[in-house]
């Protein structure tokens, strides 16, 4: 499945802007799932300096800096990839989750390569708080033994019953408790607050920024298709990490691009800056996902 | 003392020399102490302190002192520790094998905040990551030296302890040379060697702070002072094209070095904290591209943490191939299922604190818990055993302390001692001395300055062939580098500018204030004199809600000299804090208004002095003098032509209240023996370049101060002025000599030229602003999408 996306974001600057640094997660991310085929960044006006680095997490990433006054800023990213399909997995036949939760705790011994990485991702973070509050929530999903992925496609499937996506009702900084307490939201209230279950409880799970297309292969339409989307990525191993949008209630397949995983939103926002003037601003963002013929 | 109730050897000289003349004298070296400590305006700043924003720090006069065998094995202890967690932190954030191995716990460096991913993989030159570091330490009962936790990020004190030393030395000057008391100048010298050090040729280091509103703000002055770099906070500097810079009066200048005691994760919102305005954008890109040192490596309190003590003695023998000579308070992290076992076995003898400092849990003592509280403590550990930590509790030793609420009796308290290491070529070198910090009551066993404790100075005693190479060594600098008066951050000079305006401001008020309440009640006049002192903001003293009275001005007064405290000196600073003080227990207490007064105007002359004789009169200091002179030249500008252009002749009182507000009425007295006139009034308050107060006078400094400046900075003088100038000299010689008190028409020219002379300051004022301080960037603010 291959699709082209383009994002764009348009800062309307209430007063002139002297000099700004911006940081873009804005490319798409390559794996054994994903292909990227081509992407282009449009910025207008042009930048004093624009740089292409990795971020901590392996994620391409740009660095901006504008050292001249302007007074908006349009950043367009425009990608073509290809979905590679993964293989029909048994959610039964991972690790019961209880085992994943003892390897991945100190245990005075070496560490694989992949569970260290795992590690990174089962920590309290900026957005995601560890709450004992979390761990009940999860806690009838995740009886002894039962699978790792299958449990949490238990828990995406309790969070999307019991949550209702409410757009505006919920800022940047919502807090995962706030979000537990009102039960509504959007996507990426829910993806750090299953997140927040699954660290609460001891397993690793990271947030994944990108894309979904607006009208799925089941043909639902999909929530969340005309801007960026999120959804949360499972250590499950052996199969390794396995991705739920708790948003629309599915594991992720051919329908999802992605730009960037993280801890959290904090580590992956597509854009985000400091700017030395400016005002209060206006901020436009559009986001289309185009399904390209085989 | 020791085990039998004997002063300990060491000890001995200290107190003979203490006692040798009498009581009374021991009494003086406390009551010298503490006024040392008020007049340096010595603070330690606690939020939220219902004191007010500074309190003073506290200092015991008696040192405390350590011999020097004693001394050599703290020394080597902490110089291979600083070696070790330097070590630790270089594999945290490259390879991370102390973590795959299982020889460290991953849940500690991921779950802290301080670990900063967006650092890993950034390498500082020199492999420093630990440029300075500091440790406290507790004499347990047995009489060795125990290590109760590691400051890695911008440890506070060192600049206390080097101030402590200054004037413990100060109040016992044959003691501390009959004594051999190892000094602490070297030490500095080499601590700024070892920031500048580096392939640049001219070095450009400076302090950042978060500002004066920080706890230690005192400290980063001081500190900023005796190494001779500017004290910058975040909007000083400016990264440009992964450079980074410091906005200074002649321009942006290339940075090299910064000493930080901002928290790492607050230093650059672009990659790290984003609802952090005290830090730098862009700063981690310059970092990583190794175009600026910073000292620590930002990430480096991710090893404060008491969860990593129970593990660094096997790490140092992996990693080092060494037993830790300093042992360490026997710590239990929890997140091993053995360890909380026993830990849930033994809570009562232990006590319990967080893995992570943005943990909401202060130590808590399991011995004090009851029942319930220890089964919900348990049951709270449960859930998250990863973030907590149980630690043996040590008895520390207790040292005599002087510092009572009645002065000259000893009594004893427990006590810690922090000690530093800083980076060298060859190594960490042990700052010879310290920060002693002692409980607030004789019961406490919690050593902290937050919770009102105290502090000593440390005395390392000289074996006798050591002391030479330290005294020869160079004292650390705090004369000025030649140039450095270009490397002036725009906001200082800014923040004295307005600290001019400001002194001047507050007098002027207090003047026109007290010569207003000096008029007799049925002075026909009076009525007007009160509404010219609303017009001026000058009505009300004391209600600083109003915003435009005398006590809002000296509050801004006092927010601006904070900003450039590294620049007044010990005395002027005192004279600000006296000012200040004094006003609000006048406020308090509603004492005669006047009276007030009259002690406000004196210590602002107090204030003028230290203008005039106590500055380094650099670019700084000009630009003060200019704030100060155009707010004097705009307000008697105003005065006058207010007056002039009221209805009739006026009153002899009322140009005697002028000649008041001027300062001028007894120059006039004298020079013309007669009640005043408008022409001889505005002849000396206008055009008498002899008289301080005169208009004149203020133009001509003005003047050549500009001059100066544009020499300085290699610019051209403003010239905004002239023309006003140049008019109102005109007018002098068209209608002096009597026409201002007979003709209407010569008033209202006189007037029309004063109002043309105000409007071309207020223009100076803004081109100054706009030319020099433009490029200070307050607004800075996040987007996200």
């Amino acid at each position: 499945m291959r699709y082209a996306v383009r994002h764009s974001t348009e800062y309307e600057y209430g007063g002139v802007v002297a000099h700004s640094h911006h940081l873009l997660h804005l490319t798409p991310r390559e794996s054994a799932y994903q292909r990227c085929l081509g992407h282009s960044l449009l910025l207008d006006p042009k930048p004093s300096s624009a740089r292409e680095d990795v971020d901590a997490f392996g994620n391409p990433i740009t660095r901006l800096e504008y050292d001249r006054s302007h007074d908006r800023l349009t950043v367009t990213a425009e990608m073509q990839v290809e979905i590679i399909p993964r293989l029909g997995v048994s959610l039964e036949s991972t690790e019961p989750w209880d085992s994943v939760r003892g390897r991945l705790s100190y245990h005075a011994a070496p560490m694989t390569v992949a569970d260290l990485d795992a590690c990174r991702f089962r920590m309290r973070s900026s957005h995601v708080l560890l709450k004992r509050a979390f761990e009940d929530y999860a806690e009838d999903c995740f009886p002894r033994g039962r699978s790792l992925a299958a449990a949490s496609e238990d828990l995406m499937r309790k969070i999307h019953r019991e949550f209702r996506y409410e757009p505006g009702s919920t800022v940047n900084r919502t807090s995962t408790m706030d979000v537990l307490k009102s039960r509504r939201g959007v996507c990426q209230d829910f993806t750090h607050f299953m997140i927040g279950c699954l660290r609460s409880s001891g397993l690793a799970a990271r947030y994944v920024s990108g894309y979904v297309r607006n009208i799925r292969k089941d043909g639902l339409a999909a929530i969340g298709g005309d801007a960026s989307h999120a959804w949360v990525s499972v250590y499950c191993p052996p199969l390794g990490w396995l991705d739920f949008d708790p948003t629309n209630d599915c594991l992720v397949g051919a329908d999802h691009v992605t730009l960037a995983w993280g801890r959290d939103f904090g580590d992956v926002s597509p854009l985000r800056g400091m700017i030395v003037g400016g005002g209060r601003h206006k901020l436009k963002v559009d986001v289309r996902v185009q399904p390209l013929a085989p | 003392m020791d085990g039998e109730g004997q002063v300990r050897r060491h000890w001995q000289p200290l107190i003979e020399g203490l006692f040798e003349d009498d009581a009374r004298a021991a009494r003086r070296a406390a009551e010298f102490t503490r006024r040392m400590i008020v007049e340096n305006g010595i603070t330690y700043n606690v939020y939220a302190d219902r004191q007010g924003r500074d309190r003073p720090w506290i200092l015991d006069p008696l040192p405390y002192l350590v011999s020097a065998p004693e001394w050599k094995t703290i020394e080597a202890g902490v110089a291979q520790r600083a070696r070790l967690l330097n070590a630790v932190l270089a594999d945290l954030y490259g390879r991370q094998e102390l973590l795959s191995r299982g020889a460290l716990p991953a849940e500690i460096p991921y779950g802290h905040p301080n670990f900063l991913w967006p650092c890993t993989n950034i390498r500082p030159p020199g492999d420093r990551w630990l440029s300075i570091y500091a440790v406290d330490l507790a004499r347990a009962a047995d009489g060795r030296w125990w290590v109760l936790a590691d400051r890695t990020q911008a440890p506070s004190g060192p600049g206390y302890a080097l101030e402590n030393r200054q004037i413990v030395r100060r109040a016992f000057p044959h003691l501390a040379q009959s004594m051999e008391v190892r000094p602490l100048g070297a030490f500095f010298a080499a601590f700024r060697d070892e920031l500048l050090r580096g392939g640049e040729e001219e070095p450009l280091a400076v302090v950042l702070t978060p500002g004066s509103f920080n706890e230690t703000y005192f400290e980063h002055a001081y500190l900023a002072r005796q190494l001779g770099f500017p004290l910058v906070e975040g909007h000083d500097l400016t990264v440009r094209d992964e450079s980074v810079f410091l906005k200074t009066l002649s321009g942006l200048k290339r940075v090299h070095t910064i000493l930080r005691r901002l928290d790492d994760d607050f230093c650059d919102p672009v990659e790290l904290r984003v609802d952090s305005a005290l830090g730098v954008p862009g700063l981690l890109a310059a970092i990583r591209k190794g175009r600026v040192f910073l000292a620590n490596a930002l990430g480096s309190g991710v090893l404060e943490s008491p969860a990593w003590l129970g593990f660094l003695p096997a790490v140092a023998q992996q990693m080092i191939g060494e037993t830790l000579s300093l042992p360490s308070v026997a710590s239990w992290w929890c997140g091993e299922p053995p360890a909380f076992d026993s830990v849930k076995a033994n809570l009562s003898n232990l006590v319990i604190k967080s893995t992570f400092p943005n943990q909401k849990l202060g130590a808590v003592f399991g011995s004090e818990l009851n029942s319930a509280e220890r089964a919900a403590l348990i049951a709270r550990m449960q859930s998250r055993p990863h973030a907590f930590v149980a630690q043996e509790h040590l008895a520390f030793s207790q040292a005599p302390v002087w510092y009572t609420k009645s002065a000259g009796e000893f009594s004893a308290r427990a006590l810690g001692i922090r000690v530093y290491a800083i980076a060298t070529p060859d190594g960490y070198r042990v700052m010879p001395g310290g920060l002693a910090r002692f409980a607030s009551n004789a019961h406490a066993e919690i050593v902290s300055m937050q919770r009102g404790g105290g502090s000593k100075d440390v005395w390392v005693l000289c074996e006798s062939e050591e002391a030479s190479d330290e005294a020869t060594a160079p004292i650390v600098r705090v004369d000025r580098a030649p140039n450095e008066h270009h490397d002036l951050p725009s906001t200082l000079v800014e923040n004295l500018f307005w600290m001019g305006r400001y002194t001047e401001r507050c007098e002027y008020k207090t003047r026109l204030l007290r010569a207003t309440l000096g008029l007799r009640r049925n002075l026909p006049f009076r009525a007007h004199a009160m509404q010219m002192g609303k017009q001026f903001g000058a009505v009300g003293v004391f209600d600083s809600a109003k915003n435009v009275t005398l006590s809002s001005d000296i509050a801004r007064l006092g927010d601006c000299a904070a900003r450039v405290r590294g620049s007044l000196s010990g005395e002027n600073w005192r004279a600000l804090t006296v000012l200040q003080r004094d006003f609000h227990r006048a406020e308090a207490s509603h004492n005669d208004v006047r009276e007030t007064l009259d002690s406000l105007l004196l210590s602002l002359a107090a204030l003028a002095g230290f203008a005039l004789d106590d500055m380094t009169q650099d670019d700084g200091w000009r630009f003060m003098m200019i704030g100060r002179r155009l707010e004097r030249l705009q307000f008697l500008a105003e005065l006058l032509s207010r007056r002039l252009t009221g209805a009739g002749t006026p009153l002899r009182q009322e140009l005697e209240w002028i000649l008041e507000i001027g300062d001028s009425a007894i120059t006039y007295r004298t020079r013309y023996r007669a009640p005043p006139v408008w022409d001889n009034t505005i002849d000396l308050l206008v055009y008498d370049d002899k008289n301080p107060r005169a208009l004149a006078f203020q133009w001509r400094a003005i003047n050549s101060l500009l001059i100066e400046v544009a020499e300085s900075l290699g610019s051209k003088p403003q010239e905004t002025l002239y023309e006003a100038v140049t008019g109102l000299m005109e007018l002098k010689f068209e209608h002096l000599g009597g026409k201002l008190d007979s003709q209407q028409e010569s008033r209202h020219a006189m007037s029309q030229c004063l109002e043309a002379l105000m409007s071309a300051a207020a223009q100076l004022s803004d081109q100054l602003t706009s030319q020099h301080f433009s490029h200070i960037d307050y607004d800075l603010r996040a987007v996200s999408a």
